[in-house]
């Protein structure tokens, strides 16, 4: 991990740092070659680390206030809202800061869709992040059934019941999960011990998934391999902290705009009327973040079908470095892949879409051709681009290109040649 | 690349306005300029307090607001009622309490600590009284209606004669912005229903608007300190991020010349 070698100048820095090798850590973190192009799409990994935590910190106050019961869970938010000091301000940064966390996980994964992050060497990294995605969900699933709402209460029973199309054992799988024959108040102390555990996990997770970064280093907007440290690099610190810290306090001005001018803009109206086992909400739709895989579910007629799909959307992202072979990572120089990935936002966005819209009609029509162009995106067109797409011939080093505006033809290898 | 990324954009928003009219068979709630609107939005006190004068003498024979104390009413960026008047209104419910030392429940006047006192002992015995509709709690309405503060007066607004093919039953009424036009609570309001103590004419659409903006209040009742702590947030965020922009580009120069 570390390819320099570190010498606290203390006498006691270099006895405690032969025992506990933090400075060194330390100094790794602060000398980390970065390639020097990054653009700010990248600036996303540390407003995702700020978002994880301020969602801890915001979540450790709330459980101090929060009461998962069934019958108290609900006025115990109020309570929070109304007479807690600041209640508000740290409800809305928690509920806002779930969404917001999702916008920013939605941009590094498209960013890492598009410059070919997934591929070699990164694998790992890919799917350790898509492992965390998974818990992301699952943790923002149980937390909007914590308040206990009408929309938590009725998305809890939708969600859960997925389960239930599993044949033989399914329906034993979903009385386990709601530890009765309903989602009642023991579905709900659960959900709030798993909701307090899971982003401990992701936290652990999260680590890894930089650990395993600092191997390879990253990648970069051109997508080729740099030197490192070379002229193509720059010091972590302070050159990357610095436009880190520009674009999250950008990110900071959207998400306070959230939180204090429209702090319910996000979510239900539906989850301010206290759950109410015997009256169903008109429609029961999971938060927007959801929407996509929630299109997907209803857009096939079968149950279990739908499940099966639904899962496979995000398992079918854990494949994908081996889905796509194109050995050009970055789709500057992937004419066509640029397209399609173009088309896979669109994709993804008119299933979001479609997903908050009753499943009938035209709507039920989007969501199958979005569904089918989803799956056909990574199992077929990825493939098949990796052998027929001509790529664009890749720029020598970073600097080459930057000094010359264009990458000169001496310069330039191709990369049928290289590979 | 870049009309291709065009011509997606606007099939999408194509898209949307197809959708979107294909589905906007509900009628549209009109908007209101409400005070409270917009990033400095503020309550207007006195129609807080003549809110409040509504609420109580008109809407809680039947709704609860079960999350609200009366002190709410003597609190900063509310209806702002002086400590005096907070505990004539309180005194001026029952409240049990108890049990006391004999084990028995009691009745006293009520304390500026006590919440709202219900209209009825249970969701039950309110659902049981007005024909099978439970009165919902207005705690959070505003909050819990789409549309919001909008639509709360909308509803008030929209008893309407039924058109003459429109069928309903005994103790329905006829509401155009109401789900399905059909709502079992008859017109609450009318003309001088109330006398307002500040002297302001009692008419149907003022007293509408006034509980519309004291139910506004009483579901988000720190909406001032938000829009005013919100304010300075944002405006602090500017400054920090132009300061830091520059030290950034300060920084990089060392770096890349041009950029």
């Amino acid at each position: 991990m570390s390819d320099h070698t570190y010498t606290p100048k203390s006498k006691f820095g270099k006895w405690f740092n032969d025992r506990l090798p933090l400075l060194s850590l330390a100094s790794h973190l602060t000398d980390y070659p970065t390639p020097k192009n990054l653009n700010y799409w990248w600036t996303f990994g540390g407003i995702l680390t700020f978002c994880l935590l301020s969602q801890i910190i915001t979540g450790l106050v709330l459980a101090m206030h929060y009461v998962a019961h069934a019958d108290l869970a609900f006025n115990s938010v109020e309570h929070i809202m109304r007479d807690v000091n600041y209640g508000w301000l740290i409800r809305y940064i928690h509920s806002n800061g779930a969404s917001m966390f999702f916008l920013a996980v939605y941009i590094h994964i498209f960013r890492s869709l598009f410059y070919g992050s997934y591929k070699s060497p990164r694998e790992v990294i890919w799917i350790l992040g898509m492992i965390i995605y998974l818990l992301m969900m699952a943790t923002a699933f149980m937390g909007y059934v914590l308040p206990w709402g009408q929309m938590s209460f009725w998305g809890a029973t939708v969600i859960t019941n997925l389960f239930s199309a599993i044949p033989l054992v399914g329906e034993s799988i979903t009385t386990w999960l709601w530890g009765g024959y309903s989602v009642d108040n023991p579905t709900l102390t659960r959900f709030f011990s798993l909701h307090y555990l899971f982003p401990f996990l992701i936290l652990g997770l999260v680590i890894l998934h930089i650990w395993a970064l600092h191997v390879p280093g990253n990648n970069n907007p051109i997508g080729i391999d740099v030197k490192k440290p070379s002229k193509d690099t720059v010091p972590f610190h302070p050159y990357i902290t610095i436009k880190d810290l520009f674009a999250l306090l950008i990110f900071l001005i959207i998400f306070s705009g959230f939180i204090f001018f429209a702090p319910n803009v996000l979510g239900h109206s539906d989850n301010y009327i206290q759950a109410n086992p015997l009256v169903t909400p008109k429609h029961i739709v999971p938060e927007w973040y959801l929407l996509p895989f929630y299109a997907i579910l209803r857009s096939v007629p079968d149950k279990l079908g739908g499940v099966i799909l639904m899962f496979g959307s995000i398992f079918i992202l854990m494949v994908l470095p081996w889905l796509d072979s194109s050995k050009v990572r970055s789709s500057v120089f992937r004419p066509l892949n640029k397209i399609f990935f173009w088309v896979l936002v669109v994709d993804v966005l008119a299933l979001g879409y479609v997903g908050a819209m009753p499943a009938e009609g035209l709507y039920l029509f989007v969501a199958r051709v979005g569904t089918i162009y989803y799956f056909a995106h990574f199992l077929v067109v990825l493939p098949l681009l990796s052998r027929i797409e001509k790529t664009q011939p890749l720029p020598l080093s970073i600097t080459e290109p930057v000094l010359t505006g264009m990458p000169k033809a001496e310069f330039i290898k191709s990369d049928k040649r290289d590979v | 690349m870049c009309k291709f990324k065009r011509s997606s954009l606007s099939f999408l928003l194509f898209f949307f306005i197809i959708t979107n009219f294909s589905y906007a068979e509900e009628m549209k709630i009109p908007k209101y300029d409400w005070s409270f609107k917009g990033i400095t939005g503020t309550f207007d006190r006195s129609a807080l307090q003549r809110g409040y004068q509504v609420y109580t003498e008109v809407c809680a024979s039947c709704h609860s607001m079960n999350l609200l104390s009366y002190r709410n009413l003597g609190e900063k960026g509310g209806p702002e009622f002086s400590v005096e008047q907070v505990k004539a209104i309180a005194a001026n419910f029952e409240v049990t309490d108890g049990p006391n030392s004999d084990g028995e429940m009691f009745t006293r006047p009520g304390r500026p600590s006590d919440k709202f006192v219900s209209p009825y002992p249970n969701i039950e015995a309110a659902t049981a009284a007005n024909g099978g509709a439970y009165p919902p709690d207005m705690s959070v309405l505003v909050k819990a209606r789409k549309g919001g503060a909008d639509y709360i007066y909308a509803v008030l607004m929209g008893y309407t004669e039924p058109p003459a093919d429109f069928q309903l039953e005994d103790g329905v009424y006829y509401n155009k912005y109401m789900d399905g036009n059909k709502i079992k609570m008859s017109n609450p309001l009318a003309d001088d229903l109330v006398s307002y103590a500040d002297g302001t004419k009692a008419t149907q659409s003022q007293m509408a608007k006034d509980v519309t903006t004291f139910l506004t209040w009483s579901a988000e009742p720190h909406l001032e300190t938000r829009h005013k702590l919100g304010f300075k947030v944002v405006i602090f965020l500017i400054i920090l991020s132009t300061l830091v922009y520059f030290s950034m580009r300060r920084l990089w120069s060392r770096i890349d010349p041009e950029n």
